[in-house]
């Protein structure tokens, strides 16, 4: 009887020589490329006089660098413009398909890879983009890498790499209202660190897992990298083959059988054995928020920041430093403090599921005053639908309005920013000093929370506000 | 990306005892937007901590305090946490870093370290602290770092500490070569694995 991981069935099956230090070279089914990290991969390619090897297995989208408004002007910053239209022309001399912002199907990268179909069970996936974890909603292993690495997967398909420890995180039981998948990454987050998973590939499983929708699994493989994990995946299910039946992509009617019968199969064995595992739950799991400069930094939304009485000393420098970036006092509450800004999107919650949790929690109820909201779907098909539902009239009579697709202020690359010293109340994944723009502070939560946050002008319980 | 082959290093240490530094704080985002690798992303390596939104160095970050050519960091748990941005592998290199030691670094770091010829090696809690304490004292201690003999030492010898590394990055390391040569060269086995994977 068999008992490998599935991790283990999907990467033998793409090892195409193991060398002699133990790493394998890798083959890459699919790769996504973005116009921050390629510029210089693409220099390299021209400076060594090769080609793309396989350019039917790259997908280029511009995502970082594009304004959230008026996409159909220039882009106002001449670095943003050069680097988008470097990628442009990088793609069109190498043959890459590139999805800019002209087209229907652009968008955040780790949006549009599942949206399309490009996304599917059982493949490697990689991107110059820590985020590519998202992918792992379907059983996939997506891992991010840097710049010198999507050069060498354009010049021949594959990639080094020594083989991780695998985790297996376990969450039984039923979420509580008002509990996303989100909430369970930051509360996993908040028990094990952002370097709990250092060195492995986290599989999620357990009913709670189940329970979520594949955008929600997305939303939680997505800030498996938070965790210091290379990836993390859920193996596929009926809600994975059912999300990618029709999309353009995906296996057309007269191979959708073949794939079925071999998606069927990519599944961790009972008796595989696993490096370390965890479990977790689901009942436990409340709201969370964070309160300091690592996702890490994590609270049940109704409790205090902790003291530093009850951290680990080595814990102690971080978490004052922490505090005092974000100008939050020990032992305090959060709910109630001021905040200033709402982010609504990014690669993590830019989904419709998340523009739905958000415009229901906010309906018939209006933007506090004090609040700049950013309403940011995560690609134009994410738009398109938002506005066929008519979420974005629900948003406009609220006060709110919906932007158009890209990073926005996950990360202060684009026109969309936090100004320093403000709040910001974030569904994006990083609240770094000043990930959002210089000094700016982030509490990273759910759509929910970012909504009860909106309408309320403060840090807000969204049990409260959910009927 | 093309760097310069390393040895053996004898340096200053720059001393940055900080937990979960991440590559957000090593390159902010804003700072992403060249086109070459030629751009010098040394001068922008730690932007916001070693300047003040006014461009002027703050006199207690550790590069501005220690100002010199070490060419060894030493930072805490989890280097490098974060985003896979390369670019601060880059701003490491091109500032004159050709080895970060710290106590654990964040996994896709690691390889963009070693893909640009910077050695990342972890350090033990006792040898950490030894090493801290004695920077901190003495700010001008040389510490040897010996990638062929695969050990650091401090304190005129009288510290050796051995450390592992894969013996094909080491090589890579040694004679300034990276993996894409390695895998370009093999593109006959990947054409061979493609048929057989593809017929599938």
């Amino acid at each position: 009887m068999s008992n490998k991981t599935l991790f283990d069935k999907i990467w033998d099956k793409h090892e195409v020589m193991l060398l002699e230090d133990g790493s394998s070279v890798l083959y890459i089914d699919r790769h996504y490329i973005h116009e921050v990290t390629s510029p210089q991969a693409f220099e390299g390619l021209k400076k060594r006089r090769l080609s793309v090897f396989r350019p039917e297995r790259t997908f280029a989208t511009a995502d970082h660098n594009v304004p959230t408004m008026n996409q159909d002007l220039p882009v106002k910053d001449l670095e943003s413009r050069n680097q988008l239209s470097a990628l442009d022309s990088n793609t069109k001399e190498f043959g890459i398909p590139l999805y800019d912002l002209s087209h229907p199907w652009n968008g955040i990268v780790h949006v549009i890879g599942p949206e399309l179909g490009l996304t599917q069970p059982g493949m490697t996936i990689v991107c110059g983009d820590s985020h590519t974890s998202t992918h792992g909603a379907f059983g996939t292993i997506a891992f991010g890498i840097g710049t010198s690495e999507v050069e060498m997967v354009m010049a021949s398909q594959c990639l080094v790499q020594l083989r991780p420890k695998t985790m297996l995180i376990k969450i039984e039981g039923e979420l509580n209202k008002g509990v996303t998948a989100k909430d369970i990454a930051l509360y996993i987050l908040s028990q094990i660190g952002t370097n709990g998973g250092t060195g492995h590939f986290i599989e999620f499983a357990g009913s709670a897992i189940s329970s979520l929708s594949i955008e929600g699994r997305m939303s939680l493989c997505n800030m498996s990298i938070e965790m210091g994990a290379r990836g993390g995946f859920v193996a596929p299910d009926e809600k994975a083959f059912s999300y990618l039946k029709g999309r353009e992509f995906s296996p057309d009617s007269s191979n959708w059988n073949q794939s079925l019968d071999n998606w069927k199969a990519l599944f961790s064995d009972s008796g595989a054995v696993f490096d370390t595992q965890l479990s977790y739950d689901a009942g436990q799991i409340p709201p969370m928020i964070t309160f300091g400069t690592n996702p890490g930094m994590g609270i049940p939304i109704n409790e205090k920041i902790p003291r530093k009485e009850e951290l680990k000393d080595s814990q102690t420098d971080n978490f004052l430093k922490a505090l005092k970036y974000m100008d939050f006092n020990e032992g305090s509450s959060l709910e109630g403090s001021s905040v200033d800004y709402v982010f609504l999107g990014s690669c993590t919650n830019g989904r419709i599921e998340d523009i739905r949790d958000f415009v229901s929690l906010i309906k018939g109820h209006k933007k506090a005053e004090n609040i700049t909201a950013l309403i940011v779907p995560g690609s134009k098909q994410v738009e398109e639908q938002a506005r066929r539902e008519g979420l974005d009239k629900t948003l406009e009579q609220a006060g709110f309005e919906l932007r158009q697709p890209g990073c926005s202020a996950c990360l202060a690359m684009n026109d969309d920013k936090i100004p320093a010293g403000k709040y910001c109340v974030s569904t994006s994944n990083r609240n770094f000093e000043g990930r959002q723009g210089p000094g700016a502070r982030t509490l990273l939560a759910s759509p929910f929370t970012a909504a009860a946050a909106a309408i309320t002008g403060v840090v807000s319980d969204p049990r409260k506000y959910l009927y | 990306m093309a760097y310069e082959p390393i040895n053996t290093i004898t340096s200053t240490v720059i001393p940055f005892p900080v937990d979960n530094v991440d590559t957000d704080q090593i390159i902010p985002a804003r700072f992403l937007k060249a086109t070459s690798r030629d751009a010098d992303f040394g001068k922008k390596l730690f932007a916001d901590w070693r300047y003040t939104p006014g461009g002027e160095p703050k006199p207690e970050f550790a590069l501005n305090k220690f100002a010199g050519n070490s060419s060894i960091l030493l930072a805490g748990e989890n280097f490098g946490c974060g985003s896979s941005r390369e670019h601060a592998a880059w701003a490491l290199y091109d500032y004159g870093f050709r080895v970060v030691l710290a106590s654990s670094f964040a996994d896709i770091f690691k390889t963009n370290a070693m893909n640009n010829g910077i050695l990342v090696i972890p350090l033990p809690a006792d040898i950490y602290q030894d090493l801290l304490n004695e920077i901190q004292q003495n700010p001008n201690t040389q510490v040897k770092v010996d990638l062929p003999g695969k050990h650091i030492s401090f304190r005129n010898g009288l510290v050796q500490h051995g450390f592992d590394i894969n013996p094909f990055r080491s090589q890579c390391l040694q004679e300034g070569l990276d993996l894409l040569d390695f895998l370009v060269a093999r593109k006959d086995q990947i054409i061979k694995f493609e048929q057989n994977y593809l017929s599938f």
